[in-house]
């Protein structure tokens, strides 16, 4: 027999080893994530996913699926937690969308747009981050990195290369690049890996492309982050 | 009997008058408006000083410098709600990209040595108001009830927003009228 467990009243089929995350893509229940990408081991760090889990609040992209489990998701207080994380993650780094590339494209906006995010509630940083043009064809944004390491996932994980790691810790937290200079040309990143182009955010950009596609009729202008993600999860399956 | 006219104040600070000119796209819609708003100070009628019992404020662009926050203040003592409207309003927009530039740096790249000036001094007059050393949202320096984002917030933004505060219920964004950009 197969086994469940419930998100918000709904029965859930999984096989062992899955996480909860996984389950709940599979069975078409969205859950908010940042951090979180099918491809790559998952990595915890954002936070967005939360769920509560019997009573415990835990991370639902590492968290294990297991028999019986209660787990709420969509909750006000929840919601209200992830959009305060969103809002962090909005004033620790500068978004200006209005002259940002991705603007449309871009995960983290379209997570604050789910969660009806309408300002940033929290002092700004305005810290001063650089960036990075030096490459031929990619740049780095570091003014709009969330630190989600999917990029360093990427590069291990498919390219084979280590182009990228975090550095530091807390709010000393950097992506760095793996080259004798630091800078990206100088790094054996090239514009066909996998990590050039997975950023949710626009932190890492293909040079050449920014407005081939019109601001309006981008992927999150008309679309929820929801219907998006789980279409893009029943896609990974069929092929 | 005549219902009295809700007053709504209106004035841009660090902004381009981009988001006044978003609400002047409510176009025929502003006929309905004036049914049952009254404009009190704003760039749209010349009144210098908000009366003292107004309803609702609308604030473009975010604070710059003092006199930006002495009008936040003034907003923020005879307004009711006050609503930042618009990007630099919400998160200091385009004018905060200066803030991770030193202020002394901007002033010489603007008056001392940028290309073309011409008999280069910093302007320096009691009548001008101190420039701030960061540009700030309009939330760090009062509080603020409710956020139109946008750059600019649609006329359909204001539209949504105004008649649902009009008609007394909660103001409440549709998925469509959330943007940043
Ligand atoms: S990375 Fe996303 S949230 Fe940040 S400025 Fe660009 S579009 Fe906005
Ligand atoms: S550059 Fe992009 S993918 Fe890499 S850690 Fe930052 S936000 Fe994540
Ligand atoms: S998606 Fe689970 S912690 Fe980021």
């Amino acid at each position: 027999m197969t086994k469940t467990f419930v998100i918000d009243g709904k029965t859930i089929p999984f096989e062992d080893g899955q996480t909860i995350m996984q389950a709940a893509s599979a069975a078409g229940v969205y859950i908010t994530h940042l951090c979180h990408n099918p491809q790559f081991t998952p990595h915890g760090s954002c936070k967005l996913c939360t769920v509560n889990v019997n009573g415990r609040n835990c991370s639902a992209c590492t968290f294990p699926a297991s028999e019986g489990q209660n787990v709420t998701n969509i909750s006000k207080e929840l919601n209200e937690d992830r959009e305060k994380i969103t809002q962090m993650l909005f004033v620790e780094g500068n978004h200006f969308c209005p002259s940002c590339e991705k603007t449309g494209n871009c995960q983290l906006q379209a997570v604050a747009y789910h969660l009806n995010m309408t300002d940033n509630h929290f002092p700004h940083f305005f810290e001063n981050r650089e960036v990075d043009a030096s490459h031929p064809d990619v740049m780095i944004d570091h003014n709009r990195c969330i630190f989600c390491t999917l990029c360093v996932r990427a590069s291990e994980q498919v390219d084979g290369k280590n182009v990228f790691a975090i550095s530091g810790r807390g709010i000393d937290k950097r992506l760095v690049v793996n080259s004798p200079s630091g800078l990206l040309k100088d790094s054996a990143l090239d514009v066909s890996d996998c990590a050039a182009h997975i950023c949710p955010t626009g932190a890492i950009l293909i040079k050449r492309t920014g407005y081939s596609v019109p601001i309006g009729q981008r992927i999150y202008d008309h679309a929820h982050i929801d219907a998006v993600a789980l279409a893009s999860e029943g896609e990974a399956h069929d092929h | 009997m005549t219902t009295k006219k809700v007053k709504v104040a209106t004035v841009s600070l660090a902004g381009c008058f981009g988001c006044h000119m978003s609400f002047l796209d409510l176009d025929e819609r502003l006929v309905d408006l004036v049914e049952h708003v009254q404009f009190d100070r704003s760039p749209l009628t010349d009144i210098e000083h908000c009366s003292d019992d107004c309803d609702i404020g609308l604030i473009e662009g975010g604070v710059c410098n003092s006199e930006n926050v002495h009008v936040l203040r003034e907003f923020r003592k005879q307004c009711k709600i006050l609503v930042a409207v618009g990007a630099c309003a919400i998160n200091g927009g385009l004018p905060a990209m200066r803030n991770h530039i030193s202020l002394e740096d901007c002033l010489n790249e603007a008056y001392m040595d940028g290309i073309g000036v011409e008999n280069p001094q910093i302007p320096s007059d009691v009548e001008l108001p101190l420039l701030l050393d960061k540009v700030h949202p309009l939330h760090e320096v009062v509080k603020i009830d409710y956020f139109l984002p946008g750059c600019p917030p649609s006329a359909d933004v204001f539209w949504a927003f105004l008649t649902d505060l009009l008609a007394g219920r909660e103001p409440a964004l549709p998925y469509e009228l959330i943007h940043f950009d």
